[in-house]
C-alpha cells in the first residue's frame, strides 16, 4: 500500500502536475500524455498509474478460462508486421472445416472454458453461412461459455462479402451465438503509418465506426493497441484519445490491450524489439489516459509472464487467459509457452500484492481466490 | 498505523541520505510495494551517479576449467576430477579466445573456474605473466574461493598468494562465491565451499593488498529475507572497513540440471532485492544488472531501480568465431538499451573508470 510520504514526493517530482491531475480525478490532455510517452522516469510514471488504478479498480487482477480456435491463415490482406497470414497457396495455409473446428471444440470441453475466442485471417474461399455455423457449432457444444469472435477487420469483411452491411452481420452473428468482440486489428490508427504496415487493412475510422456498431446492438467489445514498429510517441497517445472519446460516447469497451510488436519472421525483422522499459510505460500511459475504462490488459502470451506481472504494478489489472492454442503470436516468435496452470496465475498475482480472480468475458467473478 | 509509521521513516531516512538498520532493510524486503522501492533506489542511484550514466565492460568470461572438488548442490557447471566431461582449457586455447576479445575492443578478461586438484599458484602466476607478456588486457580473474583454494594448496599466507598473482598480472577481483554469507545457508547450498567468514577474510585481504573486488549475491534458493539482509550486512561492514568494493551484483539462483533444484524466483522478486540492495548498501558505488539470469527486458528495467553498470557483453564463444559482427552489435544493444531508459551509456574498465561514450 502506498503511504502518504511516497505520494507526496510524486506530488513533487517530475510527473507532479499530471499526479495531481490524477489525484483529483481530473482528465489527462494531449500534452500530458505526450510527456509521459517521453518521460524514462519509470518509478514514478509506474506510482502514478498504480494510484489510479487503485483508485479506480481496486485491487483485483482478473484472468480467465479460455480457448482459442484461430480458423484460418490464409488473408488477402496480407499485412506487413504479421507472420500468421499467408495467401491460399503457400505453404502451411489452412483453413479448417466446420467438422475440424466442431472435433476441436469437442476437445476444450474437459477444460470448460468460459470463453472461446476466434479470430483469424480473411479468407475469400470461405462464405458467410460459414461463420454463422461455426458459432453454432461452438454455442451448441459449450452452451455456457461466451464467444469473443472476429475482429472489426473480420466483420468488415463479412458485411462486404455478405452484402448485409455491418449492422446487419453483426445481427446476424449475434443471433447464431456471438456475444463480444475482440478488440484486434486496431493496430495504430494514423492512417500514414497504416498505409506502411498494413496497407490493404481497414482505416482506423472504419474501426471505430463497427466497434460504436456493436456497442450500439449491445456487444461489448475490447480494444488493442500494436505498438514497437514505426509509430511516434504522438501517435500512441492520439491512439489512445480515439479510443477514449468512444468510450465516453458509447460505454462499450471492456478491457484495453497493448500489444507489442513481435518483429520476426515479419518483413519488419529488422526493428528492433521493444525494450522492457517501453513495454511498461505503455501500460502506464494506457491506464492514465483511458481514464474511463476499467480494465488493462497485459497479455502475458506477448509480453512474457515475467514481464505481464511486472505491469501488474504499472496500471494493468488483467493477465488475459489460461490460453490454449494461440498461433498468431506464436507463429510472429513469441517465445512464451502457451499454456500457464491455474496455481501459476494465482502465484504471479499474489506475489504482487493482489487479489486473483477468475472472470468471464463481461468480467463477471467466476471465483475469487 | 505502526506499519505505516515506519515506511515512512524509512523512506525519510532514505531519502535524505542516512544510513538504514538490518530491521529497516528487513522490512523494506518484507514490505515495502515494488515501486516505493524503486522509487527510493532511484534516488541513492541519481545520488551516486547524478550524471545518469550507465556503464558496461566489452569483457570475456574464461572458464579455464569445470573440473572442482567442490560439488555445490546449486551449480550445473561443475564435473568432478575424473568425469568425462571435464575439462581443462591451454594456453593456446585461453590465447585465442583474449585474441578474439581484443579484436572486438575487450578490455577484461574475468578467468573463473572450479578448484582443479591439479592447479596450483605456480600455474596461476605463469599464466598470467603470459597473458600480460602478450596482451593489453585487465585480468578481473579468480574469486575468493580460488584465492583460498591457492593460499591453501601452497600452504603460503594470503596476503603472499595474493601478491605473487598480483606481481603476476592479477588486476581485481570478481566476488563470486559469496552466494549468502550466512552458515545455515551454505551447509544447505554449498558444504564444501569456503564459510561466509572465510569469503570475508579473504576479500579483505585482498582490498588490504590494494585490490578491489566486487561482491555479488546468489538469492532465491534456500535462503529467509533475513539471511539475505544479512549478506547485505555483511558486505556493508566490509566496505566500511576496506572501501574496495567496487560494485554489488545480485543475481538469481537459476535451478536447472543442479542438485538443489526447485524453481526460478520471479522478475518481481529480483527486482524487489535490486532495490533493497541499493537502498541498504549505501557506501558501495555501483550495483550491476544481471542479464544472463533476467533477460535484457528486466535488467534495462533494473536501471529504474537503483542499478547503474549493465555488467559486460559476455561474448559468446560462437559468436566471437564469427568474426566481428555478432558482438558489435551486442555493444550496440547494450548502449542502445540504456539510452532507450533514459540514461548516457559508456563503455568503463575493471575499475569503473569510463573509456567511452556512446
Amino acid at each position: 500500500m502506498l503511504d502518504k510520504k511516497t505520494w507526496n514526493r510524486i506530488l513533487q517530482g517530475q510527473l507532479g502536475g499530471i499526479a495531481e491531475k490524477v489525484e483529483q480525478g481530473k482528465r489527462l490532455s494531449r500534452e500530458d500524455g505526450v510527456f509521459l510517452a517521453e518521460s524514462s522516469n519509470l518509478p514514478e510514471l509506474g506510482l502514478t498509474a498504480d494510484y489510479a488504478r487503485r483508485k479506480r479498480v481496486g485491487d483485483v487482477v482478473y484472468f480467465i478460462n479460455n480457448a482459442h480456435i484461430n480458423h484460418t491463415n490464409i488473408c488477402k490482406n496480407l499485412c506487413r508486421f504479421c507472420a500468421f497470414g499467408r495467401t491460399a497457396e503457400a505453404p502451411g495455409a489452412f483453413a479448417l472445416t466446420l467438422a475440424e473446428i466442431a472435433a476441436k471444440v469437442e476437445q476444450f470441453k474437459v477444460y470448460r472454458p468460459s470463453e472461446v475466442h476466434i479470430v483469424g485471417g480473411l479468407n475469400p474461399a470461405l462464405p458467410f453461412s460459414y461463420y454463422e455455423e461455426m458459432l453454432k457449432i461452438v454455442r451448441d457444444a459449450l452452451p455456457d461459455a461466451c464467444i469473443q469472435a472476429f475482429d472489426a477487420v473480420e466483420i468488415d469483411f463479412l458485411a462486404e462479402i455478405s452484402g448485409l452491411g455491418v449492422k446487419g452481420v453483426l445481427s446476424r452473428l449475434q443471433e447464431a451465438g456471438l456475444c463480444s468482440l475482440p478488440g484486434g486489428g486496431a493496430e495504430i490508427f494514423n492512417p500514414a503509418v497504416r498505409r506502411e504496415i498494413c496497407p490493404q487493412k481497414i482505416s482506423g475510422e472504419r474501426w471505430l465506426e463497427v466497434h460504436k456498431a456493436a456497442h450500439q446492438l449491445g456487444l461489448p467489445t475490447n480494444a488493442t493497441m500494436l505498438y514497437g514498429h514505426l509509430e511516434s510517441p504522438g501517435d500512441i497517445v492520439d491512439h489512445l484519445l480515439r479510443l477514449r472519446s468512444l468510450q465516453d460516447e458509447t460505454g462499450g469497451f471492456l478491457a484495453f490491450i497493448p500489444l507489442p510488436f513481435h518483429p520476426e519472421n515479419t518483413s519488419f525483422s529488422h526493428l528492433r524489439r521493444r525494450s522492457g522499459f517501453d513495454d511498461l510505460k505503455i501500460v502506464a500511459l494506457s491506464r492514465l489516459l483511458l481514464d474511463n475504462f476499467l480494465y488493462i490488459k497485459s497479455f502475458w502470451i506477448m509480453l512474457t509472464p515475467n514481464l505481464a506481472q511486472i505491469s501488474l504494478a504499472f496500471g494493468a489489472n488483467d493477465l488475459d487467459g489460461v490460453v490454449r492454442e494461440e498461433r498468431i503470436a506464436h507463429d510472429a516468435g513469441a517465445a512464451t509457452p502457451q499454456y500457464q496452470p491455474l496455481e501459476n496465475f494465482l502465484r504471479v498475482i499474489r506475489e504482487s500484492g493482489r487479489i486473483p480472480v477468475e472472470r468471464d468475458t463481461l468480467y463477471h467473478v467466476l471465483r475469487r481466490f | 498505523m505502526p506499519q505505516t509509521l515506519n515506511m515512512e521513516r524509512i523512506s525519510d531516512k532514505v531519502f535524505s541520505g542516512e544510513r538504514i538498520s538490518a530491521e529497516e532493510g528487513l522490512y523494506l524486503l518484507e514490505k515495502a510495494d515494488l515501486l516505493s522501492l524503486g522509487l527510493m533506489a532511484d534516488q541513492v542511484r541519481r545520488r551516486k551517479h547524478p550524471r545518469g550514466v550507465v556503464t558496461f565492460v566489452i569483457d570475456r568470461n574464461i572458464n579455464y576449467t569445470n573440473i572442482c572438488c567442490c560439488g555445490c548442490r546449486f551449480c550445473a557447471f561443475f564435473r568432478p576430477p575424473r568425469h568425462a566431461e571435464g575439462y581443462l582449457l591451454t594456453q593456446e586455447e585461453i590465447f585465442r579466445k583474449i585474441e578474439e576479445l581484443l579484436a572486438v575492443g575487450g578490455t577484461q578478461v574475468l578467468m573463473q573456474g572450479g578448484l582443479h586438484p591439479d592447479l596450483d599458484l605456480e600455474y596461476f602466476e605463469n599464466l598470467f605473466q603470459e597473458i600480460k607478456r602478450r596482451y593489453p588486457v585487465k585480468l578481473h580473474s579468480l574469486s575468493p574461493v580460488e584465492i583460498d583454494y591457492l593460499a591453501k594448496k601452497s600452504g603460503l599466507p594470503l596476503e603472499q598468494v595474493i601478491k605473487r598473482l598480483q606481481e603476476a598480472g592479477l588486476d581485481s577481483l570478481p566476488g563470486g562465491g559469496a552466494e549468502i554469507l550466512v552458515e545455515r545457508v551454505r551447509q544447505e547450498i554449498s558444504p564444501e565451499k569456503i564459510g561466509a567468514r572465510r569469503w570475508l577474510e579473504v576479500t579483505a585481504a585482498v582490498h588490504r593488498m590494494g585490490m578491489k573486488s566486487t561482491a555479488t549475491m546468489m538469492f532465491g534458493h534456500r535462503e529467509t529475507p533475513g539471511e539475505r539482509v544479512s549478506h547485505l550486512e555483511a558486505v556493508r561492514s566490509l566496505q566500511d572497513e576496506s572501501g574496495g568494493f567496487t560494485a554489488f551484483i545480485p543475481w538469481t539462483y537459476q535451478p536447472g540440471n543442479t542438485m538443489l533444484g526447485g524453481r526460478a524466483i520471479s522478475s518481481w522478486e529480483y527486482l524487489r532485492m535490486t532495490a533493497v540492495s541499493r537502498i541498504y548498501l549505501d557506501n558501495i558505488p555501483n550495483l550491476q544488472v544481471s542479464w544472463v539470469t533476467q533477460g535484457v527486458k528486466v535488467a534495462q528495467i533494473a536501471l529504474a531501480f537503483g542499478a547503474n553498470d549493465f555488467g559486460s557483453t559476455m561474448l559468446e564463444e560462437n559468436v566471437v568465431r564469427a568474426a566481428g559482427v555478432g558482438y558489435s552489435s551486442s555493444e550496440q544493444e547494450l548502449a542502445t538499451l540504456i539510452k532507450n531508459a533514459g540514461f548516457a551509456a559508456a563503455q568503463r574498465d575493471n575499475l569503473y573508470h569510463i573509456l567511452k561514450h556512446y
